[in-house]
């Protein structure tokens, strides 16, 4: 495993037809007498590559294929899932879910999406970019990725290593309305995580980047300079007392609170009752400043995509929040359909979701919280949906006078979304542009902290 | 018996595509021609995946997968070069050993044909396919049952969700120190959860078992006792107030509550954070990290279990571990490769998502031996605290060893007495510290019914966990009311 290998990280040319795969497939499920079906096809190759304490560790070659799908037959539906794309393969998967849409029980909902909905649209979004670095250049960029960082002082005690992954592939989706597209896309990151120590207490932290095109990546010794930096900041944590208090999350942090109301309003959650926002449509839920928005037409970005899941045209953009009010579920063709209203566009989630701002950078929001917690991790998933009711362990600092004060460990921030969502005090144009949802720092009053 | 293992994986993995010993060793030459190679390994599965799931009184949706492929594997030092292959075929297979050979060194030496040997250890559950082996039909009755049994209970349940999964498992690792070693591996799963509603405000419940047996497992009173235990907990729910919040006594009940466990010291053990030193409990066996009441093993060989392997995913026989004894750190779960370069045993903890992952040291069955006191002992003795019985999951910071755990049913002891149900909360504290402040041990040590996930790195595993009732000294309770 010398580090002295040129071989090309290149994908390999793709083995196998996808779109002649998912053709086969619809045309063996007609053959079986289904009404409907529809097919995924995806193939992809990649590398992982870990370096640690100066030396890798481990290269880790991928190559999937999957082929998933769904047959429909007097409203019922069945589905399954094979790697293998052969015609005996693709034969015996199709039998799978023909059996299971015999047993599952008829539901007027299940079906395609509407075919006058199919996007018509497919041109490039700009979202395939393979890495064109050798295995030896990646495996140097690990390095210098982690040398940054274990370059951070004498504090720096340990490390868990440097890594880079690097993976593109190709998808196709068909359906037997006769609509198919056919994409491509790579995903890129390098990371880094490291430990350091004073008193006998060790403090792990990390940071990363994830891009569609590798020319975007932030620099390897960028990442490992503010792995350390972070690393450093948590020595000397300690806990607080409880109190009620005005709390930051960071920008990393804060992109999860909108990953819970995207979750809150999603078709299945609201035709179940199982959702904290149920009854909250044309409400306002948010202050008047919020708007949360999907851009799915964006071009290279990573959530980006000319038709969702099933087929349907993504819009170019759509408000979800709009000056504070709730104005759409997130809607399938089937929970489109349990609830009398039209998909939207949203089979397989929300794309490229983008947060307003209020327009402070990052100090100004801590200047705004005069006293509180910036929170810059969390741990646990302590959220009941039904209820909205929160309670997650954190980590950060404690703020006075607008300043970081120090470091804080073991204690757990507590509300309920529902209250929280309202609380938001500022939203900062500190944006972090990584992934598929974009938020700067977020300032919440009156949230519990658990401590001491 | 034994033999019918190898006959099965035989027949399963390597005669559809005419895989001989030869193919075998030309695989494993490659993988071993390497610069000096430690050790290599080449891992056959075949995976069936089986699942149904019931909204709205009816079983809407199924789902069936295969998957089949062969990981390789070669580890020099501390470096391990990892490719996979999806397809079985000799020429497939073959290509995935070049690639693996050539991120490594290549050595001069040819390593002479190896004389394989099957090594089938004693099976710890049956060898059956529990998704052949019981009807759809059957299936689909068993989660009607418990969508009919949850909302009989209360006409306050308004909808009620069931999931049922089987999986069936051929395993054959070939090892460079010429072992084959098969394996064949059932797995069920129930979930029913309900929705409750009353007066405007609605709550949740869930419940479900599970280990490596065969449908018939779920039995009208198996399913009624889920039905039930979703429904209870739903309903204590609607009554919860707002949890309290701050450092206060915790009683944690018995069972599924191990979760404490996993999160608290279990993760902490496992070989590899401790081989690089970044682990909370790193470099300290032999020192008091718990309270001498305290005996905590993981056992991977208890019959039937979901956490349990007859063999680990490195074909090493599992056993029960000694983490720690009577407060003392006694040692690490080990898979071969930190087991090898730490210079310990191997522990029969190495464990893989599927053959498309890296195997590294992982948790089968981890739980607390019980101790002396009738449960209701325990609870009058708190004057002030909380009494948490069940739980969602888990999350811990290895390095600083802040771990958290969230309850989803819990209650205050006021005076010695349980009172008052209060909502969810994450519980959250420091592995060694919290570990120390064990006070007092029920004698009710009882393992949990059969769901756990444990995710680590990306993979995922089936795990168990098991404790007596006890009483922590101090924890900080994530609620909201000061």
């Amino acid at each position: 495993m010398s580090q002295s290998n040129s071989q090309s990280s290149d994908p390999v040319a793709v083995s196998v037809d996808l779109s002649r795969a998912a053709e086969q497939a619809l045309e063996i499920a007609r053959q079986q007498g289904m009404d409907q079906a529809e097919v995924s096809v995806h193939q992809g190759t990649g590398v992982s590559i870990t370096a640690r304490q100066q030396a890798l560790e481990t290269i880790e070659k991928h190559n999937d294929a999957q082929f998933v799908i769904s047959v429909y037959k007097d409203h019922k539906t069945g589905s399954a899932s094979s790697a293998d794309l052969s015609e005996q393969g693709l034969r015996d998967t199709v039998a799978a879910a023909v059996s299971i849409a015999t047993f599952t029980g008829a539901d007027d909902c299940f079906g395609l999406a509407d075919a006058n909905r199919m996007a018509t649209d497919l041109s490039d979004l700009d979202l395939y970019h393979p890495w064109q670095a050798t295995e030896s250049e990646l495996v140097d960029m690990a390095l210098a990725c982690e040398q940054a960082a274990l370059d951070g002082g004498d504090r720096i005690s340990n490390s868990e290593g440097a890594s880079i992954s690097t993976y593109s592939g190709n998808a196709v989706y068909a359906n037997s309305h006769g609509f198919m597209s056919d994409s491509r896309g790579s995903q890129h990151s390098i990371s880094c995580s490291v430990i350091g120590e004073s008193q006998g207490n060790m403090q792990r932290d990390y940071w990363y980047d994830s891009q569609r095109n590798p020319q975007k990546l932030a620099s390897p010794e960028s990442i490992g300079q503010r792995t350390a930096e972070r690393t450093l900041a948590r020595l000397g944590a300690k806990q607080i007392k409880s109190q009620t208090a005005t709390v930051m999350y960071d920008p990393m942090m804060a992109k999860s609170l909108f990953s819970h109301l995207i979750g809150g309003l999603k078709g299945g959650a609201i035709y179940k009752k199982a959702s904290f926002l149920l009854d909250q449509l044309e409400k306002s839920i948010f202050p008047e400043f919020v708007t949360v928005s999907e851009h799915p037409h964006l071009m290279g970005e990573s959530g980006s995509a000319r038709h969702d899941g099933e087929g349907v045209a993504t819009p170019s953009s759509r408000n979800i929040i709009e000056s504070g009010v709730l104005t759409s579920w997130v809607l399938g063709s089937y929970t489109a359909r349990k609830l009398g209203l039209e998909s939207t566009a949203n089979a397989g989630g929300v794309r490229n979701l983008r947060i307003s701002d209020t327009g402070q950078s990052f100090d100004d929001c801590l200047g705004q919280m005069k006293t509180g917690l910036l929170v810059t991790e969390l741990i646990g998933s302590g959220i009941n949906m039904v209820t909205g009711d929160y309670s997650r362990g954190a980590s950060g600092f404690w703020v006075e006078g607008g300043e970081i004060q120090f470091p804080v460990e073991e204690i757990t921030i507590a509300g309920n979304l529902t209250d929280m969502y309202k609380n938001i005090a500022a939203i900062g144009a500190d944006t972090d542009t990584r992934g598929n949802t974009h938020c700067g720092s977020i300032v919440i009053e009156n949230m519990t902290i658990a401590g001491l | 018996m034994p033999s019918d293992h190898f006959t099965t994986a035989q027949a399963t993995l390597l005669d559809p595509t005419g895989l001989s010993e030869a193919h075998l060793n030309q695989f494993m030459q490659k993988l071993t021609n390497v610069h000096g190679c430690d050790f290599a390994d080449l891992y056959f599965q075949y995976a069936k995946h089986e699942s149904w799931s019931l909204d709205e009184g009816k079983v809407k949706t199924g789902s069936f997968n295969i998957d089949r492929g062969v990981g390789l594997r070669s580890v020099v030092g501390e470096k391990t070069a990892f490719a996979y292959s999806e397809d079985l075929n000799p020429a497939a297979i073959l290509n995935a050993a070049d690639v693996v050979s050539a991120i490594g060194r290549q050595g001069q030496n040819v390593s002479p044909d190896r004389a394989w040997q099957v090594r089938q250890h004693a099976p710890l559950y049956k060898g059956l396919d529990p998704v052949a082996q019981m009807p759809d039909a059957q299936k689909i009755a068993i989660l009607e049952k418990a969508d009919q049994m949850a909302r009989a209970k209360d006409s306050r349940v308004k909808e009620v969700m069931a999931s049922l999964a089987g999986v069936y498992e051929v395993i054959l690792i070939v090892s460079s120190d010429g072992r084959q070693i098969p394996d064949v591996r059932p797995l069920i799963r129930l979930n029913v959860s309900v929705i409750v509603e009353q007066d405007g405000k609605r709550e949740r419940g869930s419940m479900g078992g599970g280990g490596r047996f065969s449908f018939d497992y779920f039995d009208d009173q198996m399913i009624e006792h889920y039905a039930h235990e979703a429904v209870r907990q739903a309903l204590v729910s609607l009554e919860a107030i707002d949890s309290p919040a701050g450092t206060m006594e915790v009683v944690l009940g018995a069972g599924w509550p191990g979760i404490l466990l996993h999160e608290a010291v279990g993760h902490g053990l496992e070989g590899d954070f401790n081989r690089k030193g970044t682990s909370a409990f790193s470099g300290r066996i032999g020192e008091q990290v718990a309270s001498p009441l305290c005996t905590v093993v993981d056992d991977g060989t208890l019959a039937d279990r979901r956490g349990s392997l007859s063999v680990d995913d490195e074909g090493n026989q599992t056993q029960n571990t000694v983490l720690i004894e009577k407060g003392i750190l006694r040692g690490y779960m080990q898979d071969e490769h930190n087991a090898r370069l730490m210079g310990m045993e191997r522990t029969g903890n190495g464990r893989r998502e599927s053959f498309a992952h890296l195997p590294m040291p992982r948790m089968t069955n981890t739980y607390m031996y019980g101790g002396e006191h009738e449960p209701e002992e325990i609870i009058k003795s708190v004057k002030k605290g909380l009494y948490a019985v069940n739980f969602g999951g888990g999350q811990v910071d290895i390095t600083s060893g802040k771990f958290v755990f969230s309850s989803s049913e819990a209650y205050l002891i006021e005076d010695g007495k349980v009172t008052a149900p209060v909502k969810g909360a994450t519980l959250i504290g420091n592995g060694p510290e919290a570990m120390q402040t064990i006070s007092m041990l029920g004698n009710d040590m009882q393992l949990d019914s059969g769901v756990g996930v444990c995710g680590k790195d990306g993979q995922s595993v089936p795990v168990g966990v098991g404790q007596p009732t006890l009483k922590m000294d101090a924890l900080t309770v994530g609620g909201v009311q000061l």
